[in-house]
């Protein structure tokens, strides 16, 4: 088992160096003069230019220019924005738990959601209820999400009132921070009220963030259903006279549900991604809508190490998986 | 007596094209979703002659005019108009134009590179194999969205980027099926064979190997065909793709935001026209996959 993990392990730390060569080279591939562009300004004074240039570090060869980004980046330095001079990794911590708690929302919902759906279609399979459900999550798969969260916009805080346009709390509250997950802080608060309104925030992006893996899940929990209900040992379990209850929850959903929890864990990407246009619909203050007003700002160091730290959160996420998945399935984890 | 040959006994097997339409056409949402994408390649190969306005031109007597049907709707703006006066309808008509052209254009710039990259990684798996597989991991560790914005951050907004960037995402995903089947067939004694009668390398590989490998890389390019609609109209959405006034569907959402209060078509009528075109293709994925490679069936 060690083995397998270490095994794993290894094959991380390639992974992680080529994304730092790519956010390496991402910052150089920019057109025009680095200098130029970072200071938003043309013909810049020589002298200044040449300063910025030996100050940037970019008067030396490329070579080792990568492995000063490296030597920084090892010791913890994601450099410092260009707008804000606060450091990269400090609004990142600021602004992650907002990303967090909204993705875990969306990954409750769509995996509650999905198991239900996609083992009520396997169940009945071939009914009107199945294609039902079926054309649904191919629905949900197709939907463009900023689309979609306008609309639920116009719907129910436009027409119908029932929730908050954007934001994660009403201004009118001022919540201090003490985990950074507004459900849990706004409970220090001791007041129903405060809570409920950041759960009302919650609700929209929460669900907007969800239908892509919702889809996902459905659709894999009724293969991966469907798959375990022709097994001898659902048969053998019918034949003992076991209640169709226990035969569908006990023997076939607990096995079935080995790759149903790898697809739910290969999700943090789609909810990554799902989230830089979730939070920029929602004005949720999380990284998504960081790294996009980054861009507009032209602020290239939150730029480059935003994208290094989603991608390093990705490969975790994925590696854990992993192992969990070669935990849970032995043929795997000896194939090595 | 009759003088039946043995040709007139036994009746021909169904070509092969007629089988692959008897397998699609069984499935109805396929052959729903190919109706609606034969509708949308009419509408993009014949945009300037079906639609009744320039898709640019502002009529600035009629600013966010409602659909026909509703109260105040004019019968020369079948959908309604935007902000500024244009009409919806011939709007999202040449939108059709460029969103397929956006997909097709990706589909082809990374599908080309994907295969040749993953058949060298098939036929040479003790260096160059590793070496890019390696690579596409690194792609693969980024959400495809967003290695696709940090690439048009990079290079700027606009269709040719925008199309690069799609390129590069799916990438991977063909890479990685290229070199999955070329390393189940290589081992085949037909390659083999070929290899003995003195097939040169790139022989066996484009000529022996490669048409085995198809069935899955037709699914993926349809899927992938669907997925790059989706990305452009996102980046677009954010302001990093196609730029106004081009009339891009995820371009129109984006300015369509502001009016989410008092003209429900705007926003609505671009995003269901995705909606659709996605779920159409993606419904033809389904077909495919179905009718080709009965081995990626999703167990029914």
């Amino acid at each position: 088992m060690l083995s397998f993990i270490l095994k794993r392990l290894g094959l991380l730390v390639p992974t992680f160096f080529g994304v730092t060569l790519l956010t390496f080279s991402l910052i150089r591939m920019i057109p025009g003069d680095p200098v130029e562009v970072m200071m938003g300004e043309r013909k810049v004074d020589p002298e200044l230019h040449a300063q910025a240039m030996q100050r940037l570090g970019l008067d030396q060869p490329l070579y080792k220019q990568y492995f000063d980004y490296i030597g920084q980046l090892l010791q913890g330095d994601l450099g410092q924005s260009l707008v804000s001079r606060e450091s990269v990794w400090h609004e990142f911590t600021a602004l992650f738990p907002a990303t967090l708690e909204l993705s875990i929302a969306a990954i409750l919902i769509a995996s509650l959601l999905g198991l239900i759906a996609g083992v009520v279609a396997a169940l009945k399979r071939g009914s009107m209820l199945d294609h039902g459900i079926m054309g649904l999550a191919l629905t949900g798969y197709s939907m463009p999400i900023f689309w979609w969260g306008l609309i639920l916009i116009m719907f129910f805080s436009v027409q119908l009132g029932w929730t908050p346009v954007s934001g994660r709390i009403d201004l009118f509250f001022d919540v201090p921070p003490v985990t950074g997950f507004m459900l849990i802080d706004t409970l220090y608060l001791d007041d129903e009220g405060v809570w409920l309104d950041a759960l009302h925030h919650l609700i929209l992006p929460a669900v907007v963030l969800a239908t892509i893996p919702l889809a996902v899940i459905a659709r894999m929990t009724r293969s991966s259903m469907l798959e375990v209900l022709g097994e001898d040992y659902v048969r053998t379990a019918r034949a003992k006279g076991l209640s169709p209850a226990r035969v569908v929850f006990v023997h076939a959903l607990r096995n079935a549900l080995i790759p149903v929890l790898t697809v739910i864990g290969l999700q943090v990407g789609t909810l990554m991604a799902g989230a830089v246009l979730t939070e920029t619909i929602f004005s949720w203050p999380g990284i998504g809508k960081w790294l996009i007003d980054a861009i507009s700002r032209r602020d290239y160091p939150v730029v480059q190490n935003g994208i290094l730290l989603i991608a390093t959160l990705v490969i975790l996420v994925n590696f854990v998986v992993d192992v969990l998945y070669g935990i849970a399935n032995p043929r795997i984890r000896h194939a090595g | 007596m009759s003088t039946q040959t043995y040709d007139d006994l036994v009746q021909a097997p169904p070509s092969r094209l007629r089988e692959f339409w008897q397998a699609f056409a069984h499935n109805k949402g396929a052959v729903a979703g190919l109706a609606f994408m034969l509708m949308l390649i009419v509408c993009a190969l014949f945009a300037p002659w079906l639609a009744p306005h320039s898709p640019i031109e502002q009529y600035r007597d009629f600013l966010l005019t409602p659909p026909l049907w509703q109260d105040g709707g004019q019968a020369q703006f079948l959908l309604g108009t935007d902000e500024l006066g244009r009409d919806l309808l011939s709007r999202l008509i040449h939108g059709a134009r460029l969103s397929l052209l956006i997909g097709l254009a990706s589909v082809v710039c990374s599908l080309l590179p994907g295969i040749v990259l993953g058949l060298l990684a098939a036929f040479f798996p003790n260096r160059l194999g590793p070496l890019i597989m390696r690579m596409m991991d690194v792609m693969m560790a980024l959400p495809s969205l967003l290695l696709a914005v940090a690439i048009v951050a990079v290079l700027g907004p606009g269709l040719l980027n925008t199309v690069i960037a799609i390129a590069i995402v799916s990438l991977p995903s063909y890479v990685r099926l290229t070199r999955a089947a070329a390393m189940g067939e290589r081992q085949k004694d037909y390659v083999t064979a070929s290899r003995l009668a003195g097939a040169s390398l790139p022989r066996l590989m484009f000529v022996c190997v490669l048409p085995n490998c198809m069935a899955p890389l037709i699914v993926q390019a349809t899927l992938s065909f669907s997925a790059a609609i989706l990305d452009a109209a996102a980046l677009g959405f954010l302001g990093l793709g196609v730029q106004p006034p081009t009339p891009e569907w995820g371009t129109m959402l984006a300015s369509a935001r502001d009016y989410i209060q008092r003209a429900w078509w705007v926003v609505s009528l671009p995003g269901l026209t995705i909606l659709f075109s996605v779920l159409a293709i993606n419904l033809v994925g389904d077909g495919l996959r179905d009718a080709l490679d009965p081995k990626l069936k999703n167990a029914d």
